[in-house]
C-alpha cells in the first residue's frame, strides 16, 4: 500500500491554480468581507462633500485626489487582514515547507486579492465620480489609473502586512510603514487624472505607473516570501 | 538518513539546546522529551529550516538541507501546532489544497477521510467540527503523503484511543516500509515501538538515551 | 569575494572593530566641525542675496546629505545581512535608524527656520523639504517596526527587509515629489539651484559635510557595539568578556588598598 518513491508530479501551475481557486471559495462563503472595503470607500468620498463644500467647483477640483485617497484607506483595510488568518491556521507554514516557491504562491494569493476586493473599487469609480461631479470624459482616465495603480497598493501594502502579521497589533504601525510607500502612486495617479480632466495626454504618467506596476510585481512576491518566512521564525 | 550536527538554538537569548547531535535512520521512530519550553518544537522547526538555528548543521542523505532544501521537503511531511487547516472550507477542500502543494501517493480523500473516521464530515466547514475532529482532518494527511520523513509536533493531543491506536498502526506501517517519524509527545510510547529512541531536552544539551 | 566579510560575521570581532573605530570617528568628528563651523559662521563671506541667513546651509545641506547617505547605508546593510545571512548586519540596520532619522530631523528643523527669512512661512511644500519630511516617515516605520517585536532578531530582519523596500522606493519618492512641485508652484523656488557658490564658502561647508559623516559614523559605532552586547548578553564571549573585566577592575582595587595600606 505504501510505496514511497513513487508520487504524483507536482506542477507548478496547478499549485498557482489551487491557490487561486481557494481564495475564491473562502471570499465566495464570506461576502461580508468583500463588500466592506468597497463601502468604507463610498463612505469616506461621501463624507468629503459634507466636510469641505459641495460647491461642483471644488468638488471637481478635489474630486480626483479624494477618490484616490479614498481607495488607498480602503486598501489598507484588505491588506491588513490580507495574510492574517493564513497566518494563525498555519497555512504560511505549510507554503514555507512546499516545493512549489514561496513567491509564486504568494503571487497567486494576490492576484487572488485583488480580483476580489480591488476590482470592485476599480468598478463602482463612476458612481463616486458623478458624487465628486467628475466630467464624464475624465472618468475612464480615473478608472484606468486605478487598473494600474490599485495592484501597486496591493503588493506594496501586502509586504507591510507580511512584515507585521506576527505582531498583536493592528492597522496603525501597518499604516506607518505602507503610506509613505504609496505616495508616488497618489501622485502620479492624480496628475494623469489632472491631465485627462484638461484633455492633455496622459501616457506620460500612464508609462510610469505601469512600470511601477511592473517592479512591484517582481520585487513585492519576494520580498512577502522573505518577510513571511521570517515572520514564523 | 536524518542527521543533526551540533544544532544549538537560542530563543530570545536563552540556549535551548546547544551542540546537539543525532541521526535518525530508515526504519527509526525517535521521540523527543521534556519539559515545556524546554525547546522541542523549535528543535522539530529548525530540522525543517523553520527556525533559523544559531549554529549547526542538518545533514539529509549526506548533504547539508540548506544545499539542498527543494529535495529535503519533498520527502518531509510536518505536522505543528498550527496544521493549516482553513476553518472555513471543508475537510474535503482542505485535502485537496494540501495536495495541490505537496507530494502525494495518490488523491483518494475519501478512504483518507473515512481512515480516520470522518465519512459524512466530507462536505461540512471544519468550524463545526470539534477539536479532535479538526486534528483528524490533519492527521488524515498521513494516509496521502509520501514522504519519507514523518515530522509531528504532539500528533496525539486531543486524540480518543481508538484514535491513538489508529495513529500508531500507521507508523508501523510507515516504519516497515523504510520511513522514519521524529515525533514530541508526552505520552510514553515505549510499549508501542520496539525500537523507540528518545532524545531528552533538559536545560541545556539534549542527551540521547 | 565576500570572503573578507566572514570575520566580521563573528559578533565579538565587530565588536571589538567598533570600539577600535570610535575613537578615530570622534576626534575626526569635533577636528572637522569645530573648524568648519567656525570658519563657515565667523570667516566666510556673506551671501550676496541672502546675507548672513544664509550660513545655516553649514548644518542644513550635511544633515540633508546623510540622512539620504544614512538610508541608503542602512538598506545595504540590510541586503547584506539577509543575503549572506549575517547577523550583524541586520543590527546595524538598528543601529543606523535612530542616527538617520536624527540627521532628518536637524534637516528639517534648520530647513523650515532657513525657510522663514526667505520665504516668510516655517513650512513650506518645497520638494526638497518634502522628500526630507516621507524620509523621516520612512525611518519612523523602521524604528516602529523594530520596536514592535519582542524576538530581536525577528525584529532585525523584518526591519531589514523593510528598509530594503524603502531604499527602492526612495529614488520614486524624490522623483515624483519634484514632479508634483513642479506641477503645482511652478520651479520659482529651489534653493541651491546650481553650486554656484564660491570657494570661501565651499571650504567650510566640505569640512561640515565630512563632519557629519564623522559624527554618523561614530554614533553607528557606539550604537552597533550596544546591539551586539544587548543581543548576545548570555552568550559565552560576553560572559568571558564581563568577568574578565571585573577581575582586572578588582586586581585594580586590590592594588589601590595594598597601596593605600603601605
Amino acid at each position: 500500500m505504501n510505496n514511497l518513491s513513487t508520487s504524483k508530479p507536482l506542477s507548478y501551475w496547478s499549485a498557482f491554480k489551487s491557490i487561486f481557486i481557494r481564495e475564491i471559495k473562502l471570499a465566495w462563503q464570506k461576502p461580508t468581507q468583500l463588500v466592506q472595503p468597497v463601502v468604507f470607500f463610498l463612505i469616506v468620498v461621501t463624507l468629503f462633500p459634507l466636510g469641505i463644500s459641495p460647491a461642483p467647483k471644488t468638488l471637481q477640483m478635489i474630486g480626483p485626489g479624494v477618490i484616490w485617497i479614498a481607495a488607498i484607506l480602503a486598501i489598507m483595510l484588505v491588506v491588513e487582514r490580507l495574510f492574517r488568518q493564513d497566518y494563525q491556521e498555519g497555512t504560511i507554514e505549510a507554503w514555507l515547507l512546499s516545493t512549489v516557491p514561496m513567491s509564486l504562491l504568494v503571487g497567486a494569493k494576490l492576484l487572488a486579492a485583488w480580483f476580489i476586493s480591488c476590482s470592485v473599487l476599480v468598478l463602482i469609480t463612476p458612481v463616486l465620480a458623478l458624487l465628486m461631479n467628475i466630467e464624464t470624459h475624465v472618468i475612464p482616465a480615473l478608472m484606468l489609473s486605478l487598473l494600474v495603480g490599485t495592484p501597486i497598493l496591493l503588493f506594496v501594502g501586502a509586504i507591510g502586512n507580511a512584515l507585521t502579521v506576527g505582531l498583536n497589533q493592528g492597522g496603525v504601525l501597518l499604516s506607518l510603514l505602507v503610506l509613505p510607500l504609496y505616495i508616488p502612486v497618489l501622485i502620479f495617479a492624480t496628475s494623469l487624472i489632472e491631465a485627462a480632466t484638461l484633455n492633455m495626454s496622459y501616457t506620460g504618467q500612464m508609462s510610469i505607473l505601469i512600470s511601477m506596476l511592473l517592479v512591484s510585481c517582481f520585487f513585492a512576491p519576494v520580498a512577502i516570501a522573505a518577510a513571511l518566512k521570517n515572520t514564523v521564525n | 538518513m536524518l542527521e543533526v550536527q551540533g544544532l544549538t538554538c537560542f530563543r530570545q537569548n536563552r540556549c535551548l539546546f546547544a551542540g546537539l547531535n543525532f541521526v535518525l535512520s530508515e526504519h527509526q521512530i525517535c521521540q523527543i522529551e521534556g519539559p515545556n519550553g524546554a525547546g522541542k518544537s523549535t528543535l522539530l522547526r529548525a530540522i525543517l529550516g523553520l527556525f533559523r538555528a544559531d549554529e549547526g548543521q542538518i545533514i539529509w542523505s549526506g548533504k547539508s538541507t540548506t544545499q539542498q532544501a527543494e529535495l529535503f521537503l519533498q520527502q518531509v511531511f510536518f505536522l505543528g501546532h498550527k496544521f493549516a487547516i482553513n476553518s472555513d472550507l471543508t475537510p474535503w477542500q482542505n485535502l485537496e489544497f494540501w495536495s495541490a502543494l505537496n507530494p502525494t501517493q495518490n488523491d483518494d480523500f475519501a478512504s483518507a477521510l473515512t481512515k480516520v473516521g470522518l465519512t459524512g464530515l466530507e462536505h461540512i466547514p471544519c468550524h463545526s467540527l470539534s477539536a479532535g475532529q479538526h486534528r483528524r482532518v490533519a492527521l488524515a494527511r498521513l494516509w496521502l503523503t509520501n514522504t519519507k520523513l514523518w515530522v509531528l509536533d504532539e500528533p496525539f493531543t486531543a486524540i480518543d484511543k481508538s484514535g491513538v491506536q489508529l495513529l500508531q498502526q500507521r507508523f508501523n506501517s510507515h516504519l516497515t516500509s523504510g520511513g522514519m517519524i521524529l515525533l514530541t509527545s508526552h505520552q510514553d510510547l515505549s510499549q508501542e515501538f520496539a525500537q523507540l529512541h528518545t532524545i531528552k531536552l533538559t536545560d541545556n544539551t539534549g542527551e540521547i538515551i | 569575494m565576500w570572503k573578507w566579510l566572514h570575520p566580521y560575521a563573528k559578533a565579538e570581532t565587530t565588536y571589538k572593530l567598533c570600539y577600535r573605530l570610535l575613537p578615530y570617528f570622534s576626534w575626526l568628528a569635533v577636528i572637522t566641525l569645530v573648524s568648519g563651523s567656525i570658519w563657515g559662521l565667523f570667516y566666510a563671506p556673506s551671501d550676496y542675496q541672502q546675507g548672513d541667513s544664509f550660513r545655516i546651509i553649514y548644518f542644513h545641506v550635511p544633515t540633508a546629505i546623510w540622512s539620504m547617505g544614512a538610508y541608503t547605508s542602512m538598506a545595504i546593510c540590510g541586503l547584506i545581512g539577509i543575503v549572506w545571512q549575517i547577523r550583524n548586519a541586520e543590527l546595524a540596520v538598528y543601529a543606523i535608524a535612530p542616527v538617520g532619522a536624527a540627521f532628518t530631523f536637524l534637516a528639517l528643523i534648520s530647513g523650515a527656520i532657513w525657510g522663514k527669512p526667505m520665504w516668510g512661512a516655517w513650512w513650506v511644500w518645497d520638494a526638497r523639504l518634502t522628500s526630507e519630511l516621507i524620509l523621516l516617515f520612512l525611518y519612523l516605520g523602521v524604528i516602529a517596526l523594530y520596536n514592535s517585536f519582542e524576538d530581536k532578531r525577528t525584529a532585525a530582519r523584518a526591519s531589514s527587509i523593510l528598509a530594503i523596500v524603502g531604499v527602492i522606493n526612495v529614488p520614486i519618492i524624490h522623483y515624483s515629489v519634484e514632479w508634483w512641485n513642479t506641477l503645482h508652484q511652478g520651479a520659482s523656488i529651489t534653493k541651491l539651484d546650481k553650486p554656484s557658490i564660491s570657494p570661501d564658502m565651499l571650504w567650510p561647508l566640505l569640512l561640515n559635510i565630512s563632519g557629519f559623516l564623522f559624527v554618523l559614523a561614530a554614533l553607528v559605532c557606539l550604537r552597533l557595539a550596544n546591539q551586539i552586547l544587548i543581543n548576545d548578553a548570555r552568550r559565552p564571549w560576553v560572559k568571558a568578556m564581563v568577568s574578565e573585566k571585573t577581575n582586572k577592575a578588582e586586581q585594580s582595587k586590590n592594588k589601590a588598598t595594598l597601596a593605600d595600606k603601605e
